[in-house]
C-alpha cells in the first residue's frame, strides 16, 4: 500500500504516529498537483508551507477552492475580473485548517464567482472528470472534486450554494457535506449568495470528511451569521442504521429527468438502508419542486449585489479607466464578467428591481419559509430525508453549456436543503454507465453527527471503490 | 405574465442598473434566456403565500455585536497594493462629475 | 398676489463619536493622511464581511429615547444598491421598512424616523480648476467610509428658514447633550439636507417639493431655503409649476443649481442585509439607555418655566443654548432669589456683550452676576449703575461689589441725601411742577431726568419718583 491509497484521516494518523514522513507526503501530492492535466487547479504550492504538522489534520496537504482568499496567494474566484488578485487577508476557514496541520498545497478551479454545474464556467479553462475525460466535473467545486476523485490532493474544501459541493462529489465520484449554514464561517470566501453560501469538505471517504469538517467548524467573530455547533464533530464509526428513520420524497419519482440508472443505484441503496436495519418510508416536501424557482430568484438577486464591489477602484480588472466613470464601469464590467454570471447578474437585477420585488424575490422568501417548513414536519417522522445527489451522471463537456435552464435542472436535489439551511451529504454510491452517481442524505441542522454516523454505516456497506479514478 | 415582459428595452435597462455592457448580441440573447428562465420560474408566482412570512436568514440568530474596540489598519501599501490605478495616496477614478 | 406658507422637512446625517467604524475595527480618524484608516472589510475586498459596532447600537438607541421615538423591538439592516466610487461594495448598509427608531418628537417638530448606517468614503476631486465641474479624475480616500451614521428625517413641519435654522440648533444641542456626535458642520459630522415646498396660505395639500443638498452651516440653511422659497413663488405667480429636483446651494452665490439628473431613475433595489442578522432591542437595552439619559434642552425648558416660573421664551432661551442654561444654574446657585431677574440677565445683558460665545469661558464669573443681580435686589446698585459694572466685569472681570465701591457707583441711598436732590430738581423746574400739581404725570420725566443727571444715574427710579410725589403731596 502506498501513501497514496491512504485515506487523507488515516495519513493523517500514521503521521501522527511516526510512520510516514509530512515531507514525504507532501512531496508525493506537490508531484501529483504540478502534474495535473485534468484543468483541476489554477495554482499549486511551490514550496511547502511551515505550517505544524502536529495538529489533527496531521501535515496532510489540502486543496482550497479558488474563492477561498488565502493571503499572497491568487484568489480569483474562476473570474477573469479577478485575474492575478492576492489578497491581504486569509479566509477563516483555511486559517483553521493550516492551524489544525494541513498545508495549503493549491487553489482549485471552479466555475466563476460558484455560480455553475459543470465548472465550464471558469475563466481559466475547464476541468475535465477524471472518470472520463470528456466528461464534466460537477460544479462549481469541480476543481476540488476531480483533484480529490484523481488523487492529485488527499482532500479538499469546496462551497456550496445550491449543490456546489454535493453535485461535483457526486459526479466525481467522492463524498461531499455541505454543513448547516453558519457551522463554518463565511469570512474570507468570496461571495455568490450570502444567505446560502457554505463550505464543506470534498474527501475520498465520511471519516476524511468528519476529520476536515472538525478543524473548520465554530463561532467566528468575523461572520455574524456564524455559529457553534452544540457538540464537537465526532468521528464516524456506525455500522449500521438500526433505529435509523429514513424518508424518501414521493418527489423524487415524480420528476422527469432522473437517469434510470440513478435511479436503480438510489433504490438499491435505500434497499441496503433497510438491510442495515434503517425503517424506510416515502414522505412528502410538497413545495420542494419549488425550490428551484426560489433558488434562481434568491441566489441572483444577492449575487447581483455581492458582485457590485468589482467596479475596477479597488482591485481587479479595470477596462477604460482614461475614459467618463459610467464608461468605465460598463466595459471593465463588461468585459470581466463571463455569460453565466452576466445572465444571474441580470437576473438578480431584475428580480430586485422597482415594481418586481414584491412578485420575485418577496415571493421567493415566502417559498423559502415553506420548504424549511416541509422539512421540519419531516423531522417528525423521519432522521433523514434521502435523494440521489444528482439527477443525471457526468455529462460531457459542452452538452448543456447552450441550455442554462437544462443546467439549472441539475441542482434540482440539492436546492432544498440548501434554502432551508440544514445539513447534506453525498456519499458515492456506485456507478451507472461506469460513471459515479450519489446518495444524497439530510438531516435537521446541527445533526452532523448523526448525518456523517448514518453514511458511514451506508459507505461500508455500499463498497464503493474509487481508485480507478486515481490510476 | 411577467416574463413576456422581458423585452430588448428592459434588459438594456437592467444591464445599465447593473452596470454591465453587453454586445447587442449579448442583449438578444439575454431577451431569450431570460424570458425561458423567468417562464419556468414564474409557476411560483402562482402559489397563494398570502399568510406565509418571507425568510431572509435561516439562522435563528440576533444582536451579533463587536465590541468598539480598535483593530489594526491596513498599512497604505497593502490597501493600495491591488488597485488598477493608485496615487501615492489614495485610488485614481474617472471624476463622477466630469 | 397669492400668499404662500412654506412646508420644509429636514433630513439629517450625524457621525457618531464611536472610537471604531460601523462595521470593522477601524479607528474613527479625522485630518489623518489619506487611507490610512482602512481595513478589508471597509475597502470592501472580496470575502469581507460587516459586523456591527455594539456602541452605535447603544448611541442610536439613547438618541431615539431622547427625540420622544418608538423604540422597535425587531429592526433590520438592508442593502441600498448603486453604484459610486465612494462606495466600496457597490452598496451601503442601512435601514430601510424596518428602522430602528419611528415617530417621536423635538420641540414643536415632530420626528419620521432615525435609522443606523454606514457613511461613505470621501472623493477629493483633481484637476487644474480645483473645482468639482471640469475635473478628470478623482482619488477616492476611504478613511471615512464606514464612519456609523444616524439619519434622523422629520415631518414636514417646519413653516420657516429661521425655524429650520433654531430646530437644528436644538437638534445639535441635543444630540452634543446625548455625548454621541461632535455635530459638527464645518468637520461634516452634522449633515442637512431640506425638501421645500410651498402652498397657498390655508390649503391643506402639499405642493410639489424639491431636495436642497449642500447646507453644510446654519446660516446656509436658512439662506438656502429662504433662495428656494423665493425661486417657487417666482415660478408659481408667473404660473409656472415647481418641478421636483434636487438642488445644490452654492453659499458663494446663494444660487440654486439642479443636479446632474441621473442616466436612470433611482432604483435602489433593497433588500434585507443577508451579511448580518436582526437587531433585538431588549429592556435591558432600554433600561440602561434611560439611565444615561441626561437632561435634554426640551425638559430643561420645561423645568425652567415650572420650577423656577421663567417665561417660555426666556426658559428656551437658556435651555436651548445649553452653555447658557448651564451658566445660569451656576449663577443661580450663588443667588437663588429671583430667578426671574437672574435669567433676564443672563439672556439679555450678558448675551448682548458677549454674543455667541460661552458665558463659561467669558471674564464673569456665574458667582459675579450673581453677586451683581443681588446688589440690584438690595438697592445698592441701580439699575443703569449695574449694567456700568457689568461692562467692566466683561472686560476685566472681578467682584461686582469691589467694582462699584471702586469706581463710586453705588446708588444714592434714600432718604436725605435723594431728598436733598430732588428738592434741588423741584426748585429748578417750576413749570413742570405746576403741570404735575395739575395731574400730568409726564411732566415727571424731566424732574427724574435732572436728578439722574445729577447722581450720574446712581438714583433709582422709582424711589425720585415716590419723594416727588410726597414733596407735592400727590397721592
Ligand atoms: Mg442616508
Ligand atoms: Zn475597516
Amino acid at each position: 500500500m502506498t501513501p497514496l491509497d491512504l485515506s487523507a484521516a488515516a495519513a493523517a494518523e500514521r503521521v501522527r504516529a511516526g510512520d510516514l514522513d509530512a515531507g514525504e507526503l507532501w512531496e508525493l501530492y506537490r508531484g501529483r498537483a504540478a502534474a495535473d492535466d485534468l484543468g483541476a487547479f489554477v495554482w499549486v504550492a511551490e514550496e511547502r508551507p511551515g505550517n505544524p504538522t502536529d495538529g489533527p489534520l496531521g501535515g496532510v496537504p489540502v486543496a482550497v477552492k479558488d474563492l477561498f482568499c488565502t493571503a499572497g496567494v491568487p484568489s480569483q474566484a474562476g473570474s477573469k475580473i479577478l485575474e492575478g488578485y492576492r489578497p491581504p487577508y486569509t479566509a477563516t476557514a483555511v486559517e483553521r485548517l493550516t492551524g489544525a496541520g494541513a498545508p495549503l498545497l493549491a487553489k482549485t478551479n471552479q466555475d466563476e464567482f460558484a455560480m455553475g454545474s459543470s465548472n465550464e464556467n471558469s475563466a481559466f479553462g475547464p476541468v475535465r472528470n477524471p472518470w472520463d475525460r470528456e466528461r464534466v466535473p460537477g460544479g462549481s467545486s469541480g476543481g476540488s472534486a476531480a483533484a480529490v476523485a484523481a488523487g492529485l490532493a488527499p482532500w479538499a474544501i469546496g462551497t456550496d450554494t445550491g449543490g456546489s459541493i454535493r453535485q461535483p462529489a457526486s459526479l466525481c465520484g467522492i463524498v461531499g457535506l455541505k454543513p448547516t449554514y453558519g457551522a463554518i464561517s463565511r469570512y474570507g470566501m468570496i461571495a455568490f449568495a450570502s444567505s446560502l453560501d457554505q463550505a464543506g469538505p470534498l474527501t475520498r471517504d465520511v471519516a476524511d470528511a468528519a476529520l476536515l469538517l472538525s478543524a473548520m467548524v465554530g463561532k467566528d467573530p468575523c461572520d455574524s451569521t456564524s455559529l457553534g455547533l452544540p457538540e464537537p464533530v465526532t468521528e464516524p464509526t456506525a455500522t449500521d442504521l438500526r433505529g435509523v428513520r429514513l424518508g424518501v420524497p414521493e418527489e423524487v419519482f415524480e420528476t422527469e429527468g432522473v437517469e434510470s440508472g440513478v435511479l436503480a443505484a438510489f433504490e438499491a441503496t435505500v434497499e441496503l438502508a433497510r438491510q442495515l436495519g434503517a425503517t424506510v418510508e416515502r414522505c412528502h416536501l410538497p413545495h420542494a419542486p419549488h425550490a428551484l424557482s426560489a433558488y434562481y430568484l434568491i441566489a441572483p438577486a444577492e449575487a447581483s449585489s455581492n458582485l457590485a464591489r468589482y467596479d475596477g477602484v479597488r482591485y481587479g480588472l479595470r477596462v477604460n479607466g482614461d475614459a467618463d466613470l459610467l464608461t468605465m464601469y460598463l466595459r471593465t464590467r463588461g468585459a470581466g464578467f463571463g455569460p453565466e454570471v452576466k445572465r444571474r447578474i441580470m437576473l438578480g437585477t431584475y428580480a430586485l428591481s422597482s415594481g418586481y420585488y414584491d412578485a420575485y424575490y418577496g415571493t421567493a422568501q415566502k417559498v423559502r419559509t415553506l420548504i424549511s417548513d416541509d422539512f421540519r414536519a419531516a423531522w417528525e417522522r423521519f432522521d433523514f430525508v434521502v435523494t440521489p445527489t444528482s439527477p443525471t451522471v457526468a455529462f460531457p463537456l459542452g452538452a448543456k453549456t447552450a441550455d442554462p435552464l437544462a443546467m439549472y435542472l441539475n441542482d434540482y436535489f440539492t436546492v432544498p436543503m440548501s434554502l432551508a439551511g440544514i445539513p447534506a451529504i453525498s456519499i458515492p454510491n456506485g456507478l451507472s454507465e461506469r460513471l459515479p452517481t450519489g446518495f444524497q442524505l439530510a438531516g435537521p441542522a446541527f445533526s452532523e453527527n448523526r448525518l456523517l454516523d448514518a453514511a458511514h454505516a451506508l459507505e461500508r456497506a455500499i463498497g464503493f471503490d474509487g481508485s480507478a479514478a486515481r490510476a | 405574465m411577467l416574463a413576456l415582459m422581458i423585452d430588448r428595452a428592459r434588459v438594456d435597462h437592467v444591464a445599465r442598473l447593473a452596470r454591465l455592457e453587453l454586445t447587442d448580441e449579448e442583449s438578444e440573447r439575454m431577451v431569450r434566456e431570460l424570458s425561458s428562465i423567468l417562464e419556468h420560474i414564474e409557476r411560483i408566482t402562482n402559489l397563494d403565500l398570502a399568510d406565509v412570512p418571507p425568510t431572509s436568514h435561516v439562522v435563528d440568530l440576533t444582536n451579533v455585536l463587536r465590541p468598539d474596540e480598535p483593530r489594526p489598519c491596513l498599512p497604505r501599501e497593502a490597501a493600495l497594493a491591488q488597485a488598477p490605478d493608485a496615487t501615492e495616496d489614495g485610488f485614481r477614478v474617472p471624476s463622477p462629475s466630469a | 398676489m397669492t400668499d404662500y406658507e412654506p412646508v420644509i422637512g429636514l433630513e439629517i446625517h450625524v457621525q457618531l463619536s464611536t472610537r471604531t467604524k460601523m462595521f470593522c475595527g477601524c479607528e474613527l480618524s479625522f485630518g489623518d493622511p489619506p487611507n490610512t484608516h482602512t481595513c478589508p472589510v471597509c475597502l470592501g475586498l472580496p470575502g469581507t464581511l460587516p459586523v456591527l459596532n455594539a456602541r452605535a447600537i447603544d448611541f442610536g438607541i439613547l438618541l431615539g429615547l431622547a427625540l420622544e421615538c418608538e423604540i422597535a423591538p425587531r429592526s433590520l439592516f438592508h442593502r441600498k444598491n448603486y453604484f459610486y466610487p465612494d462606495l466600496p461594495k457597490g452598496y451601503q448598509i442601512s435601514q430601510y421598512d424596518v428602522p430602528l427608531c419611528r415617530g417621536g418628537r423635538l420641540g414643536e417638530v415632530r420626528i419620521h424616523r432615525v435609522h443606523l448606517e454606514e457613511d461613505a468614503a470621501k472623493l477629493v476631486h483633481l484637476g487644474e480648476s480645483g473645482r468639482i465641474h471640469g475635473s478628470a479624475h478623482s482619488i477616492v480616500d476611504f478613511n471615512r467610509g464606514g464612519t456609523p451614521l444616524v439619519e434622523i428625517v422629520s415631518e414636514p413641519d417646519v413653516r420657516s428658514p429661521e425655524q429650520a435654522r433654531e430646530w437644528l440648533q436644538l437638534l445639535r444641542t441635543t444630540v452634543r447633550q446625548l455625548g454621541i456626535s461632535d455635530v459638527n458642520m464645518e468637520e461634516g459630522s452634522l449633515r442637512c439636507d431640506a425638501n421645500v415646498s410651498i402652498r397657498p396660505v390655508g390649503r391643506s395639500e402639499l405642493g410639489v417639493k424639491t431636495e436642497l443638498k449642500n447646507m453644510n452651516s446654519f446660516r446656509f440653511i436658512e439662506r438656502g431655503i429662504t433662495a428656494e422659497i423665493a425661486r417657487q413663488t417666482a415660478l408659481l405667480d408667473a404660473g409656472e409649476p415647481v418641478v421636483q429636483e434636487t438642488l445644490h446651494f452654492d453659499p458663494q452665490s446663494g444660487s440654486l443649481t439642479p443636479l446632474r439628473s441621473k442616466e436612470e431613475a433611482h432604483d435602489y433595489r433593497y433588500f434585507p442585509e443577508p451579511d448580518l442578522v436582526p437587531l433585538v432591542v431588549t429592556e435591558e437595552m432600554l433600561a440602561e439607555a434611560r439611565a444615561q439619559l441626561p437632561e435634554l434642552p426640551a425638559a430643561r425648558a420645561e423645568r425652567y418655566a415650572r420650577e423656577l416660573g421663567l417665561a417660555d421664551d426666556r426658559a428656551r432661551l437658556l435651555a436651548f443654548r445649553s452653555e447658557l442654561g448651564s451658566y445660569f444654574e451656576a449663577a443661580l446657585a450663588h443667588d437663588g432669589e429671583d430667578p426671574q431677574t437672574l435669567a433676564n440677565w443672563v439672556v439679555g445683558e450678558l448675551v448682548s456683550r458677549i454674543g455667541d460665545a460661552d458665558p463659561a469661558q467669558s471674564r464673569v464669573a456665574p458667582e459675579a452676576l450673581a453677586g451683581l443681580v443681588g446688589l440690584l435686589r438690595a438697592g445698592r446698585v441701580t439699575q443703569g449703575g449695574a449694567r456700568q459694572v457689568l461692562d467692566r466685569l466683561v472686560a476685566d472681570g472681578g467682584d461686582p461689589a469691589a467694582i462699584v465701591d471702586a469706581e463710586d457707583l453705588g446708588a444714592v441711598g434714600g432718604g436725605d441725601e435723594l431728598g436733598a436732590i430732588v428738592d434741588r430738581a423741584l426748585e429748578a423746574q417750576p413749570e413742570e411742577v405746576e403741570q404735575l400739581r395739575q395731574g400730568n404725570m409726564r411732566a415727571i420725566g424731566p424732574i427724574v431726568g435732572f436728578v439722574m443727571r445729577e447722581t450720574k444715574g446712581r438714583a433709582d427710579g422709582k424711589e425720585v419718583t415716590r419723594i416727588v410725589r410726597e414733596r407735592l403731596g400727590l397721592s
